[in-house]
């Protein structure tokens, strides 16, 4: 059986869009960004991840892609509220800004090992079945890393300066 | 050497300028606001150190002498990102500021004051510790 | 052996990483803070012995030569500064474990203490290493960004206050000094150190007298020359004393590193010298004098800090091979002894619940470990003769004695300033560790970290301090091969050549 909606609310959306799906405050919601952060978002991620694959002879790169993956989250922090965040990322925020500096630094090390220069980087060539050739430049590790920290920069901004204000605000009373 | 043209000159002048008054502002929001402004400034500038403006320096896309010079833009980049997230860490100062003591201002060194109010008579140094005890109260802060 | 060249600065950069990794568990972010830290003093000492042999060792970054690419230099000045500086921030992440351990209990892990202090000592390694102005904004950055969340940690009101000041001040010199960086561009084409040593000295006097100028002011306001010096005792002693230990002993010596970099480097042919004669003699003045109107232990140890930096503001102005050797043998002596000064000020302070020393007493008789533990390095920074303090001192008015009438008064000045400090420490001493005993003053902010752990002396935390007052012992034991190092690294510094030579090739003799 559904939930018997009062009169006064009922344009609210009271459907769960988002991923989590729990979103106690319906006040707070708006359906139509909910709707289109649901369409976007995965879009958004997966533009993200073109921009930081492409990088190295195009425009984008790790920490373009990783701006544009955090702001993927912006939005869904914006339409979903603090629980979503929570709910879509398992993972804490500092585990993957660490994450990200230990790939880079180790990619700029690694060389090293090879008797190269730090930093400098080689090529290969992939024979892909299907996509053709492929060149895959061993700097796009470091852009992974670079991406991975940007990314965790962006959710610990959101945990801590978006949700932290927000329970800050709640705890005082105010309504936001 | 590379020369700029003036108005360009005056517009990082006036933002230079602009930043520094506001930095001397009391309250935090503001000197925040300073510090962004005369990062503008300090970006644009090295953005004319790099000479006129050019094509985009993509080896193919253009002959190398029309090309700018990608260096400046480059180290503007860094320094963009960084002011970036100095400005973020000062937001989050200045809300920490206002939590804790409900307003944002940046206060005066207290125990300079305290030090200049004190009056010390002339080679009594001794005496000095049986005396004034209001700003003793406060002294281990 | 280039590639050890990068390893101070990746390895410290590594540990952070992991350190946030690892933030849940707090035995493996101290093993890994140490162990680094004791790596990067290894390779330290390692380039210092290397570079003191065959001559300043270069690393370029990605393989691009200079002055096109990034180059890591270590030479002697910077491989001595180095180790000199990994020592003191080794022994200051083991007291300040140790306090840990002492008031949290073993198990209680921080999420930013440990990665921004290895942060910290990345950008320090980066800054001394570099031979590239732009590169040296940015290990500024890095190490100012680092400190910047040290010092407003667990934040109380106080803390928030000098914070603010601390980090606006901060982040108007780095401007001024992208300011600096865009306009050496503009005039030159090159931020490489190397390749400006020659740039810059066909620029018309006019311009090379700005350059040089805001060169000053920036670095300046980093090392807390007077009258830039301001923010320094205002926000320095609102830190707790593990922090404060750090920063005295080495934000301003890095500074003041950057300074007689590009002093020697790039401005060798400039009239900038009389000016900082100048500063000089008001920056130990104002430093001295203000430290005697303090009753706050912490604000009259900063104050000495600044005065402090007027006797390696001097040495940089006498600007001759023994000026400079005294510059570099005294920024040495500096960052042990004040590091060690302001460690023992926090065993102070945890004895006594408070940091005003009119209210501290008698200390010499219920804690005689800690009378012995300041008294050596208070002796040392007045320079009292078997103490590395004697030895730098003595370096640095030998040079200004033998170059001139104007800087020979000047070194009377600094003989006049010691004395200041000299008496400023005597009356920590009979205030603090004379007189009558005093009943330790429970806690006024217990979330602040400033004060803390009223009453007891955990042994760990002595052994740490007692540790890095060892080391400056040993600067005085060594002063002879020391100085030796010192001189060949002026000699260096001032000739151009060998370091031009290794970043740029050949040709650029």
């Amino acid at each position: 059986m559904t939930e018997r909606i009062p009169w006064e609310r009922w344009d609210e959306p009271h459907e769960p869009w988002l991923l989590p799906g729990r979103c106690p405050d319906r006040s707070e919601r708006t359906l139509l960004l909910e709707m289109t952060t649901r369409v976007v978002f995965p879009t958004i991620l997966v533009f993200s991840l073109y921009l930081l694959l492409v990088g190295h002879y195009s425009p984008g790169g790790g920490f373009s892609g990783g701006l544009v993956a955090g702001l993927a989250f912006v939005l869904r922090y914006i339409a979903g509220g603090r629980q979503d965040i929570g709910g879509a990322v398992r993972i804490r925020p500092p585990v993957v800004i660490g994450l990200g500096l230990t790939i880079a630094v180790l990619t700029a090390l690694a060389p090293a090992l090879a008797g190269n220069a730090v930093l400098s980087s080689a090529m290969w060539e992939v024979e892909l079945p299907l996509l053709g050739t492929l060149e895959v430049v061993s700097s796009l590790l470091l852009d992974v890393g670079v991406y991975l920290l940007i990314v965790g920069v962006a959710l610990d901004l959101l945990r801590s300066l978006g949700a932290g204000i927000e329970q800050d605000a709640r705890a005082a009373g105010e309504r936001m | 050497m590379i020369t700029i043209n003036l108005s360009m000159a005056l517009v990082v002048g006036a933002l230079y300028a602009v930043g520094f008054y506001l930095l001397l502002q009391r309250s935090l929001m503001r000197v925040l606001l300073g510090i962004v402004v005369i990062g503008h400034g300090a970006n644009l500038l090295l953005q004319l150190a790099g000479g006129p403006p050019g094509r985009a320096p993509i080896v193919g896309d253009a002959p190398p002498e029309a090309m700018t010079d990608p260096l400046p833009q480059a180290l503007a980049l860094t320094a963009i990102v960084i002011t970036f997230a100095l400005t973020t860490f000062l937001l989050a100062l200045g809300y920490r500021s206002w939590v804790l003591l409900g307003h944002d201002e940046v206060q005066d060194d207290i125990e300079d004051r305290r030090v200049a109010r004190r009056q010390r008579p002339a080679g009594a140094m001794e005496e000095e510790s049986d005396a004034e005890p209001e700003q003793r109260a406060g002294a281990d802060q | 052996m280039s590639t050890l060249v990068t390893l101070p600065v990746l390895l410290p950069m590594l540990g952070a990483g992991l350190t946030v990794i690892t933030s849940r568990s707090a035995t493996l972010q101290r093993l890994i803070g140490i162990a680094v830290l004791i790596a990067v003093a290894v390779l330290a000492a390692v380039l210092l012995v290397a570079a003191d042999r065959t001559g300043p060792i270069v690393a370029e970054m990605g393989g691009w030569a200079a002055p096109v690419g990034i180059a890591l230099v270590a030479d002697r000045l910077a491989a001595l500064l180095l180790l000199v500086s990994t020592l003191v921030t080794l022994a200051v992440l083991v007291y300040s474990i140790d306090q840990r351990v002492a008031d949290y209990g073993r198990e209680t892990p921080s999420t930013t203490f440990h990665p921004m202090y290895l942060l910290l000592c990345t950008g320090v390694s980066l800054a001394y290493l570099t031979g590239d102005l732009f590169t040296l904004f940015v290990a500024f950055e890095i190490m100012l960004s680092a400190s910047y969340v040290l010092i407003t940690r667990r934040t109380s009101a106080s803390r928030i206050r000098s914070g603010m000041t601390y980090v606006t001040v901060s982040l108007t010199s780095s401007l001024l000094f992208l300011t600096m960086v865009a306009l050496v561009y503009a005039a030159t084409g090159t931020v490489n150190l190397a390749d400006l040593a020659a740039q810059v000295g066909e620029l018309p006097d006019g311009l090379r007298t700005v350059l040089a100028l805001l060169v000053v002011v920036v670095f300046g306001i980093k090392a807390a020359v007077v009258p830039l010096h301001f923010w320094l005792p205002d926000s320095y002693p609102n830190a707790p004393s593990p922090v404060t230990a750090l920063f005295a002993g080495l934000l301003t010596k890095v500074g003041l590193y950057a300074l007689l970099r590009t002093q020697t480097l790039v401005f060798p042919q400039d009239g900038s010298k009389t000016l900082l004669l100048w500063l000089a003699v008001a920056t130990m003045v104002v430093g001295a004098l203000g430290a005697l109107a303090q009753n706050d232990l912490n604000r009259l140890l900063s104050f000495l800090l600044v005065s402090h930096i007027g006797y390696m503001l001097f040495g940089i102005a006498v600007f001759d091979v023994a000026g400079i050797a005294g510059t570099v043998l005294y920024i040495v002596h500096h960052i042990t002894v004040q590091a060690t000064l302001f460690l023992v000020s926090g065993l102070i302070t945890r004895r006594t619940g408070t940091v005003s020393i009119d209210r501290m007493g008698g200390l010499a008789k219920t804690a005689p470990a800690l009378a012995v533990l300041f008294a050596v390095p208070a002796l040392t920074l007045a320079g009292i003769p078997p103490t590395s303090g004697f030895v730098a001192k003595l370096a640095l008015l030998q040079a200004g004695a033998g170059s001139g009438v104007a800087t020979a008064a000047v070194a009377g000045v600094v003989v006049a300033s010691s004395l200041l400090t000299l008496y400023a420490m005597a009356r920590v001493w009979v205030r603090v560790f004379w007189g009558t005993p005093q009943p330790p003053l429970s806690d006024p902010d217990p979330t602040d970290e400033l004060v803390v752990g009223t009453g007891s002396t955990p042994r760990p935390m002595v052994a740490a301090a007692g540790s890095l007052a060892a080391v400056s012992v040993a600067i005085a034991v060594a002063a002879g091969p020391l100085s030796a190092v010192t001189g060949r690294a002026a000699e260096d510094l001032l000739d151009r050549g060998p370091y031009r030579t290794a970043v740029l090739g050949e040709e650029a003799r």
